[in-house]
């Protein structure tokens, strides 16, 4: 299991849950599963290309998948997956 | 100028701590900072600054004080409710340390006026509560080649990293565009603990203190993120993005301008409620 954690904009679809844990080989298929069990979750972190949107990160293990292969970076047993979006509150 | 007996033993306490010294208490005193936003970011920023004995203190907001403010904005008492927050800040701050000048700006930060600013101060830390604001806060300390201390607050999370302009990450190498309106909600909407605003405040605080002293490890290409409900600290890598639009390799800012947020391509909470 890969665990995913939810940003606190993106937990109205997760009923509050902060971290969920999933199965997937890549990013790309963990936002799958997301979107399956979670509905919405996908078009909120990927535009209508499919492309990661500019204001959402995703990092494994604290790594930004930006600098590896983007949605393609696969993760492997026991990796943590944190989506970080901007905050903007002061 | 030595210090007067007064000032030895008001920051006694800084001055016995070796990586400060005296030295270092007069590198304090001859700091020049901004504070940008007299909020719940800015309140516990302005009264540590202040404590802490910083020469210049600028303080901008447009804003005059509400009763909401009240539950996290700690430099403003009920008393000031209706009061313009620059000086309700101002005079708090006076009579906490009179050694400090504060020099107060009743008016929101733009394009216009955003670099003639910050070309007075050394350092500038964001305490503002939107995000067309905190692009040209990021932007602006680039052009004026500012370190900025950057920090945001929603609910339960916050998180802060600095910016040192050309040597370490910049708010747009990690975000390079700003979010559609309503897709990530403002504290207006969302909430935000009270005692939130104050820990990333003073950490935001502690990072231009160590910046100013020239001490440790600043908190740059790294985003240091709080989670209150869990208790828990973590922290980002992250590194300055050879394609940011600002200081990449072939940068598309240019110039100042402040960024309207687009109009959000899809209804957040239509899409929350879809299948539900």
């Amino acid at each position: 299991m890969i665990k995913v954690r939810i940003p606190t904009p993106l937990r109205t679809l997760t009923e509050g849950q902060g971290e969920v844990d999933l199965e997937g080989k890549s990013i790309a298929a963990l936002i799958d599963t997301l979107e399956s069990t979670y509905p919405g979750m996908k078009e909120r972190l990927c535009d209508e290309q499919g492309a990661l949107r500019r204001f959402v990160n995703i990092y494994i293990n604290e790594e930004d998948i930006r600098f590896h292969q983007g949605l393609e970076t696969p993760v492997e047993e026991g990796d943590e997956v944190s989506i970080i979006p901007a905050i903007a509150g002061g | 100028m030595a210090f007067t007996e007064e000032q030895l033993v008001r920051y006694s306490r800084h001055i016995i701590l070796s990586e400060v010294g005296g030295k270092g208490q007069k590198k304090i005193r001859q700091a020049k900072v901004l504070v940008v936003g007299a909020g719940g970011l800015g309140a516990p920023i302005s009264l540590y600054l202040a404590a802490a004995g910083i020469g210049t203190i600028g303080l901008i907001d447009g804003d005059a004080v509400d009763l909401t403010n009240l539950q996290r904005q700690i430099i403003h008492h009920t008393a000031d409710i209706g009061r313009p927050k620059v000086l309700s800040a101002q005079e708090k701050i006076k009579d906490l340390n009179p050694d400090v000048e504060v020099i107060p700006y009743q008016k929101l930060l733009d394009a216009e006026n955003a670099i003639e600013i910050f070309n007075d101060y050394e350092y500038v830390i964001d305490g503002t509560d939107n995000f067309p604001t905190k692009f040209l806060i990021n932007d602006a300390s680039y052009f004026a080649k500012k370190p900025l201390i950057h920090g945001g607050i929603l609910r339960f999370d916050g998180q802060l990293f600095t910016i040192i302009p050309d040597e370490s990450a910049c708010y747009r190498c990690v975000f390079p565009k700003l979010p559609p309106q309503g897709v990530v909600p403002s504290c207006q909407e969302a909430g935000v603990l009270g005692a939130l605003a104050g820990l990333i405040g003073t950490l935001q605080a502690t990072e231009v203190l160590k910046l100013i002293l020239g001490v440790g490890n600043p908190l740059t290409n790294r985003i240091l993120t709080y989670h209150a409900l869990q208790t828990l600290f973590r922290e980002i890598a992250i590194k300055k993005n050879p394609s940011c639009p600002l200081c990449g390799l072939d940068p598309t800012i240019k110039t100042l301008e402040m960024e309207v947020q687009e109009v959000c391509d899809f209804d957040p909470l239509e899409t929350a409620h879809k299948d539900h």
